[in-house]
């Protein structure tokens, strides 16, 4: 039955040349192959996201007089809504995390060296995006935390010289935050970076498909010298099936994480009421936003939080074009971007603990 | 693949591997569809009108009109007689859901929508509706006109 569908399918569409790059397509297999999975585990916690999403969007209602009521209204009315929305939130949560490592594990595996750099700027981008899904997701709601995060975030981009403020009151929707900005953040959320996310995805993989998966360098040499050392499987069936066992291992701790630690709604959000102390963004704003607390409020004749808000934003465009700084050719300085990045990890790590446990 | 042929009990073991694979991913994938089957059908909207509202004021209505009011979630038709009694039906029209409305020229209630014509007691008398209309006590209480559900006896 099944196969009589396939070939059916097959005679029209010559499936089997479709499909050909991804039954060539073969993973190195090593001792370091286990990286290879993030970015599959976010690519599926995508997908998790999308499913839940629309599923939300059955009843959710944006609107400052409204958003709240429905969010409670699925929580506690809807059969299986709590689980649906604490899956949603644990697994954007997830799925940051996982691009971060993924973003790591690139950077330690030396894996956007040239040809790939491009793969890493579609990823950059895709990383700064899933941020700001996070950010826009976080307002929906329209409780008290989420509304102070989204006053103080953005605050932060009204920092910014001259192009700071318009881009604050184009955020918000108006001076203030609110119910303009929540259906700002809710447009932002389910239609604009979607749709912006689908296609660099798409780039994304079209890239990892027509490049091919990485070696880290050393082993490269390693296999150059010596052919017969090399190992590897092929993608499709060998590879997606462990890949798809992770997954299935992913699905199970979301689901672990939602039913035990189902998410809070907490209290509605009152413009007119004093911000709750110990205030504090999602844990992945968590280093930049401790960063600028600690910033003295003056630095020689600059205000501290336009430094750290040029800064972060120079640093994180320099992060995206990092491929392109390291020279093609061997040098004593060449590892200097692994420095770099190990640097970066104990940053964000020390300032996101330090932030979690300052008062 | 394999380069010996599978012996029959090996063949039979996994089989039996097969099943006991394939059956634990159907049941975990039916415990993730059931939630999300469940979560597609809306919850039942609580009816908060009660049995009983306040339809209009005495005073408000003319003999020989009528007014649409809020009954629970659905409208309903309130109609004062040209002898100045009331009386009170479920304007939903039994054919396809359409708000009926009182026409005083004609003393009948009409539905716009397919042209279907009810008598003052709700009874269809001509076009498509396929039952009569739901009627409703009412009552005055004060300068109130009430109306409720008919008590099943």
């Amino acid at each position: 039955m099944f196969a009589v569908l396939l070939h059916w399918f097959d005679e029209r569409l010559n499936w089997d040349d479709l499909i050909a790059p991804l039954r060539h397509k073969t993973v190195p297999t090593h001792r370091l192959s286990y990286w290879y999975f993030l970015g599959g585990i976010t690519l599926f916690l995508f997908g998790i996201q999308v499913a839940t999403g629309i599923l939300l969007l059955l009843y959710y209602r944006p609107g400052a007089n409204e958003a709240f009521e429905s969010v409670q209204y699925i929580m506690t009315q809807v059969r299986f809504g709590w689980l649906i929305r604490s899956i949603h939130s644990w697994s954007a949560n997830l799925m940051i995390f996982t691009a971060f490592a993924h973003m790591f594990s690139v950077l330690f595996l030396k894996a956007y060296r040239k040809p790939r750099e491009l793969t890493w700027v579609s990823g950059m981008l895709l990383l700064f995006l899933v941020m700001g899904f996070g950010f826009s997701g976080y307002l929906l709601p329209w409780n008290t935390l989420a509304f102070f995060a989204t006053k103080v975030g953005t605050e932060i981009t009204g920092q910014v010289p001259i192009i700071g403020k318009p881009m604050m009151i184009f955020l918000r929707g108006g001076e203030e935050v609110t119910g303009a900005t929540l259906t700002r953040f809710f447009g932002f959320h389910v239609a604009v970076l979607p749709g912006i996310a689908t296609v660099l995805l798409l780039v994304h993989l079209l890239l990892v498909q027509r490049l091919g998966m990485s070696v880290p360098p050393k082993l490269e040499a390693e296999w150059m010298a010596n052919p017969s050392a090399k190992q590897e499987m092929k993608f499709f069936p060998n590879f997606l099936l462990r890949e798809m066992m992770a997954w299935y291992v992913g699905l199970g701790v979301l689901g672990v994480l939602a039913a035990v630690f189902p998410w809070n709604l907490g209290v509605k959000a009152d413009p007119f009421v004093s911000a709750p102390a110990g205030i504090k963004p999602e844990w992945y704003f968590l280093f930049m936003f401790q960063t600028l607390k600690i910033i003295p409020s003056k630095l020689w004749f600059i205000d501290g939080e336009v430094l750290g808000v040029l800064v972060f934003g120079l640093v994180g465009f320099m992060w995206i074009l990092l491929p392109f700084l390291e020279s093609e050719q061997p040098s004593p300085t060449k590892g200097w971007i692994t420095g770099l990045a190990v640097f970066a990890l104990a940053y964000v790590a020390g300032m996101s603990v330090y932030g979690h446990l300052a008062k | 693949m394999a380069a010996k042929q599978l012996s029959e009990t090996d063949a039979t073991r996994r089989h039996m591997i097969e099943a006991f694979l394939g059956g634990g991913l159907l049941a975990s994938f039916a415990s993730f569809i059931y939630p999300v089957l469940r979560y597609l059908i809306p919850p039942p909207v609580v009816d908060l009108g009660g049995d009983e509202i306040v339809a209009a004021q005495l005073s408000e209505m003319k003999p020989n009109s009528a007014k649409i009011f809020r009954f629970g979630s659905r409208p309903g038709l309130l109609i004062r007689n040209s002898d100045g009694t009331y009386r009170a039906l479920s304007a939903t029209c039994t054919h396809l859901g359409c708000t009926v409305q009182y026409r005083s020229d004609l003393r009948q209630i009409w539905c716009a929508c397919h042209n279907g014509i009810y008598d003052l007691n709700g009874r269809n008398v001509s076009g498509p509706p396929p039952r009569p209309l739901d009627v409703f006590d009412v009552h005055s209480r004060g300068d109130e006109v009430v109306v409720s559900r008919k008590r099943e006896a």
